[in-house]
Parts: C-alpha cells; sequence; structure tokens
C-alpha cells in the first residue's frame, strides 16, 4: 500500500464537464455578439469547442500528474503540471476524514475525500475524486493507523466502546421533525436573492430599478385601485400579504432545511462520531470523540419556547460553515443528554451552583443600550413632526427590558472537571468545557468595567470562542484561579509520570492540542 | 540607558495570580517614547505643509495648525510611555506566566506553561538598541492564540524561553 495512486478516472469526464459549463457562456456571448459577422455562430462553437478540448486535456493531465500515496507514518500528494507540490500531512494530525458528494458525483458514484487538519479551513488536504468503495476504504484506513498509534498510548475511548464498526445511532431526523425544523428556521433571505436578481435585470436591460419614479408611478397607479376597494379590502389584501409573507419565509426555511439536513444521522463508532447529512450534496463526517473540545447547545427565540435545541461540537476541525460540528441540530434535551454523555460530557445536574452576573454590568449596559435611543430621540423632538420622538423613547424602554430578561439568562458555574457558561438575549445559548482543555484564562475590563467592578472573563478554547462576561471581579479571580488549579495540577502529574500508562486520557488530550 | 533589572524574577505562590507584578525593564518606556516620536513626525511634517500652503491667505495666523499638533505630540511623546509602562507588568511563577495590560481598557492574562505550543523572542531595531525584546507565547486557544510580553531585558527574555521551553514535553511528530 505504499506505491503513489490515482484518484479515480472518471474524474476528469468531471472536469471536462465542469470547462464545457464554463465555455457555454463566452460561447453564447459570441453567438449574439456582432463579431465576427454572418460567421459568428461558426466562431461561438469553434470558441466552445476548443476550450472543452483544451479543459480536457488540462483535466486529463491533471488527474495524470495527481497521485496520492498512503504511507506508514503519512498521506501524501503529489499534483501540479508545470509546478509540482508535495504534500504530506501524518495521521496524528488529521482531525477528520470527511466525504462529500455533490449530486453530479453523486451520480457516477464518486466522492470528495477531505483530510482535516484544522490548519484552518482551505488548506486542508483533499482528493477530488475517488469512487465510493475506495473513500470508504482510505477512511477505514487512516482510522486503522491512527488506532494503532492510539493503542500504544492506550485510548481510553476505544476501551470503553466495544470496537464494532457499525456503531450505535445517538441521533436521527425523522422527516416529521426535519419539517418541524424547518418551520422554525423562518428565513426572508429569499428577498436578498430576489433583491441581487433585480440588480441582475438592471444591468441586463434598460430598466432602473432605482429609479424612484417609475416605483412610484407604479404605485400610484396599483394606489388607486387599493384606494377604491375601502377599507376592508385594504385591511383583508394586507393581512393576505403578510400571510404570504409568512409562508414565503417558512417555505424558504423548510426547503432550506431539507436540502442541508435530509437523513441527518449521528452514530457513534469505535472511532468517534459519525454525521451523515444532505439530499443533494451528501456529507459524511467523522469526528474523533477525545478531540471535542467543548459544547456548544443553542436555541432560538421560538423554538425554545417549544423545548427545542441544537447542539455542536467545538473541534480544532472546522465543518463546512461554522467554527463548530452541528451533531444535533433539532432535538429536546433529552435526546441531547446521551449524545453529551457520549462525547465524554456531562449536563449541569442540580447540584451545579450558578453564579449570575453582576448587577452593575446589567444595569450599565441597559443604561447604555437605552441611551443610544434616548440620544436619537432628541433631535427627532426638536426637528420631526410632533409625536415621532416616542418611537425612539419606545425603541429605549424595549432596549431596557430586553437587557434585564438578558441577564435571567447570564450565568455561570464551575463543576469538578468542566465548565459551564449561558448567554442570550431572548433565549439562552450554552457552552460546556472541560477544564483541563483550556489553554489561558483572561481577565479583561474595559474603563467602565472597572468603575463598577466587573469583568469579561476569556477561556482560551482551542477551536472556539468561550468567554464568561459580566462577572464580579472577586468572582473572575476566583474563578480563574481554580480553573488555573486544574491545569497545573494536570501538568505536574503528566511531567511525574510523562510516559506512564497512568494518564493515558491526557496523552490523546495533548493530541487534541 | 537606566540599569538593567535582575535577571532572576523572584518566583510567587502559585495560587496568588493577583500579586504583585513585575515591572518591565525600565528602557521599555524610552522605547515606546521612540516609536511614539517615529509615528509622531509624518503628521509633523503634515501640519507644516498645510501651514505654508495656507501661508499666502489674509488674516491666517502663523501655527494655528502646527501648534496645536506639536503641543499633542509632545504630550504623547512625554506623558503616555510613562503610564503605559506603569500600566503593564508580569508576573512569573513555576507553572504560569500572567501578563498585565492596557491603560482604559484593562486585561490581565494567565498562560500555564503546559499549555504553551511554542515561544518567540523578538526584537526590532529599535528593540535591539535599547537591549530589549518582546516574549512571544503560542497556544493552541482561539481567544489568546498569543500573548506578547513586550520590554523585558534580552537576556531576561532568553533566559524566561529557556524556563518556559523546559516546560513543554515535546510531541514526537
Amino acid at each position: 500500500m505504499t506505491q503513489p495512486q490515482r484518484t479515480a478516472p472518471v474524474s476528469v469526464i468531471l472536469g471536462a464537464l465542469g470547462s464545457i459549463r464554463s465555455a457555454i457562456l463566452p460561447a453564447i456571448a459570441i453567438a449574439f455578439s456582432g463579431i465576427g459577422g454572418d460567421g459568428r455562430f461558426l466562431i461561438a462553437i469553434g470558441v466552445g469547442l476548443a476550450s472543452v478540448v483544451i479543459g480536457t486535456a488540462f483535466a486529463y493531465a491533471g488527474w495524470r500528474r495527481l497521485t496520492y500515496t498512503i504511507g506508514e507514518t503519512d498521506i501524501r500528494v503529489e499534483s501540479g503540471l508545470f509546478s509540482r507540490s508535495a504534500r504530506s500531512v501524518p495521521y496524528e494530525r488529521i482531525q477528520d476524514v470527511s466525504l462529500e458528494a455533490k449530486p453530479l458525483p453523486r451520480m457516477l458514484g464518486l466522492v470528495a475525500v477531505k483530510f482535516e487538519t484544522g490548519a484552518g479551513g482551505g488548506d486542508d488536504l483533499a482528493l477530488e475524486y475517488l469512487t465510493n468503495t475506495e473513500g470508504e476504504r482510505l477512511r477505514q484506513l487512516v482510522r486503522e493507523r491512527r488506532e494503532d498509534e492510539a493503542a500504544a498510548s492506550a485510548d481510553p475511548d476505544t476501551a470503553i466502546v466495544a470496537p464494532s464498526d457499525e456503531g450505535e445511532v445517538l441521533y436521527t431526523l425523522t422527516p416529521g421533525k426535519l419539517l418541524t425544523f424547518g418551520l422554525f428556521e423562518f428565513s426572508l433571505a429569499v428577498f436578498a436573492v430576489l433583491g441581487g436578481g433585480l440588480q441582475y435585470v438592471e444591468t441586463v436591460t434598460d430598466i432602473d430599478v432605482w429609479n424612484v419614479d417609475l416605483w412610484r408611478g407604479w404605485l400610484e397607479e396599483q394606489g388607486s385601485v387599493v384606494a377604491s376597494l375601502g377599507p376592508y379590502a385594504q385591511a383583508a389584501g394586507a393581512i393576505a400579504g403578510l400571510f404570504g409573507l409568512i409562508v414565503i419565509g417558512m417555505m424558504t426555511g423548510i426547503v432550506r432545511t431539507v436540502l442541508r439536513d435530509w437523513g441527518f444521522t449521528l452514530t457513534r463508532s469505535a472511532r468517534g462520531f459519525r454525521r451523515q447529512r444532505g439530499l443533494l450534496t451528501r456529507t459524511d463526517v467523522v469526528m474523533p470523540a477525545h478531540r471535542v473540545q467543548g459544547l456548544v447547545i443553542g436555541t432560538g427565540l421560538v423554538r425554545y419556547r417549544f423545548g427545542w435545541h441544537g447542539l455542536s461540537f467545538v473541534s480544532l476541525a472546522q465543518d463546512a460553515e461554522g467554527e463548530s460540528h452541528v451533531v444535533a441540530p433539532f432535538a429536546q434535551m433529552d435526546e441531547i443528554a446521551p449524545i453529551v454523555a457520549a462525547a465524554g460530557f456531562a449536563l449541569p445536574d442540580d447540584t451545579i451552583r450558578w453564579q449570575r452576573a453582576s448587577k452593575q454590568q446589567r444595569n450599565d449596559k441597559a443604561a447604555l443600550d437605552a441611551a443610544v435611543f434616548v440620544l436619537a430621540a432628541i433631535p427627532m423632538a426638536i426637528f420631526a413632526p410632533f409625536g415621532l420622538f416616542l418611537i425612539p423613547l419606545g425603541l429605549a424602554v424595549l432596549a431596557v427590558a430586553a437587557n434585564l430578561y438578558a441577564w435571567e439568562f447570564r450565568r455561570h458555574a464551575l463543576s469538578d472537571t468542566q465548565i459551564f457558561a449561558t448567554t442570550g438575549l431572548m433565549s439562552p445559548t450554552s457552552r460546556i468545557a472541560t477544564r483541563l482543555k483550556l489553554h489561558s484564562v483572561e481577565i479583561a475590563q474595559g474603563p467602565l468595567a472597572r468603575l463598577r467592578g466587573y469583568a469579561t472573563v476569556h477561556l482560551g478554547l482551542a477551536g472556539g470562542d468561550f468567554a464568561i462576561p459580566g462577572v464580579p471581579l472577586a468572582e473572575a479571580r476566583s474563578l480563574r484561579a481554580r480553573i488555573m488549579e486544574t491545569i497545573a495540577a494536570t501538568d505536574y502529574s503528566r511531567l511525574d509520570q510523562a510516559f506512564s500508562d497512568a494518564q493515558p486520557g491526557f496523552s490523546a488530550n495533548r493530541l487534541a492540542t | 540607558m537606566d540599569h538593567a533589572p535582575a535577571l532572576t524574577a523572584e518566583p510567587a505562590l502559585p495560587e496568588a495570580d493577583d500579586g504583585v507584578l513585575t515591572k518591565l525593564h525600565p528602557n521599555y518606556a524610552h522605547a515606546l517614547r521612540v516609536r511614539t516620536t517615529l509615528t509622531a513626525i509624518p503628521f509633523l511634517i503634515g501640519a507644516l505643509v498645510l501651514e505654508t500652503a495656507f501661508l499666502g491667505e489674509t488674516g491666517f495666523p502663523s501655527g494655528i495648525i502646527a501648534g496645536p499638533v506639536l503641543v499633542i505630540a509632545l504630550a504623547l511623546i512625554i506623558r503616555i510611555p510613562m503610564t503605559r509602562y506603569n500600566a503593564r507588568g508580569y508576573q512569573i511563577s513555576a507553572d504560569r506566566l500572567r501578563v498585565v495590560r492596557g491603560l482604559l481598557f484593562r486585561s490581565d492574562t494567565v498562560v500555564p506553561f503546559g499549555r504553551v505550543q511554542h515561544i518567540d523572542v523578538q526584537q526590532g531595531p529599535i528593540d535591539r538598541f535599547f537591549g530589549i525584546a518582546t516574549l512571544t507565547l503560542h497556544t493552541a486557544g482561539n481567544h489568546n492564540a498569543s500573548v506578547s510580553l513586550p520590554g523585558l531585558g534580552e537576556p531576561l527574555a532568553r533566559e524566561m524561553r529557556e524556563e518556559i521551553r523546559a516546560h513543554i514535553r515535546r510531541e514526537t511528530l
């Protein structure tokens, strides 16, 4: 298994298809422009053909010149037509192996294999495309190599879980639940897309989208029609419009959610967590359990009232969209608890002593937020028609109320091994991290915070942020002292028995850092 | 050049992370002053250019632009470096380094040696002239990925680097 290998030959066809796609537009442009007079269609076809031939040739040459080698200690990829590049990724630096199948490759039975190293997104090693079986085999192989290496350090995760490769299903998103999830993912993003489309229409046609007179004329025309309908019909029209907006928003949410999370399955196997999801682009990601640095439990304004939450893992490798891997996008807390336990974390129980955020900080923040609106009200009271200044004043009251309510969520707690913190404006977002896996503790204070005796505690978490705002200063110092105690204690024991198996968890931990 | 501080930092009690801070090398204030002066020079030149451009105008008193700029620059050069110097400090103990900085926005960071990924000692041309250096600790956390401690005497910075490095167990790659 140390011979250099090539990716699947069919990828050449995919490369060629890609070049056709990029050749179509210029060809059409030539066909409809004045270049070449009567012969322009011939020129267009010629240009199209030429770019397809060149594209295919490059795809073929690129395929010929790209080889990958599965070595004893690393994976090596050599590529490049004129300038050769060779990249080697050691097995212990591979955070995740993910398989991604976009619609077209999926039809041909191909996957893109990505080796995520946590080197900051774009610099990851990717092989496009391998056959499904080859992708699976490669992933299995990387896992086994890592297992060999882990066997030396006696990884506790493998010891606890029976080494079955099937794994137990921890969480699935049934179509019914997916639909409910979609309803909560209400989004009006489609209007932004429409706006972009309009802009495009403007550049192609002569209609000036931003011409106010055009719209006013149109509105007056429509307005006179509406005015002639009478008050009831007007109200009905407004309600129908609002209703339509809500339906569009919900449909957008459902479509987006179904595309992204169709068939969402999270399984726990010997080597970690495996997540599969997606309708058209199907992704398959494996996350080793000991690489999980922290957990984030988020929720939304409305769904929180129905008890729905989402769970993400914070790890060094980055997910497609965000810094953390979504492992349960839409679940009740009793569904989340087993996943949390499987990742080696624990949810806060009743015995935990929650510390509230400083009341001074709450008052300051409420006053500052309200002050913005009050300041805006002053010029309005002077210049705008009477009564309009009540709007910013009302907003100021709302800002105060929102801040007072948000304070209810702002709290933190320490357990023997973990730290919990909750923040949020209208709904709580909880973060859980292992005290051991923190890298630094910072107490930050602005001028106001110093005057009023509170601070923000920033914890250095690999792969994510962990900040606790508004902690009273004395509490912040004791928090830091206790966290540092945990870290320092591990440090000493590690120094004493650096290579013994008595602290196996920590060697895995060090690998993660 | 003032006197160099003692090379050995007293190891404080491990638990007391709010104890007395060790001051930076006095030359750090001088280095800051030189740096502020260098930053101020372009502004002064700009002010003088504006001044000459408006010289022909009637009723334009000379020094109305360059004067205030000069006063502000002098205040920044004379006052601020000393306050900044006084606001900064560090505390090194057996297993951790604490760095305090900031005038308005105070920040007080503790980095355990057991979590340091690698260490830098940097010296710019001004630093080299004053015999000081910046010690930077890199951690794996997203926040505070690198914590720097400027204004250490150059030999002290190297000594601290060696001391911290002794705590880092090398991972075989």
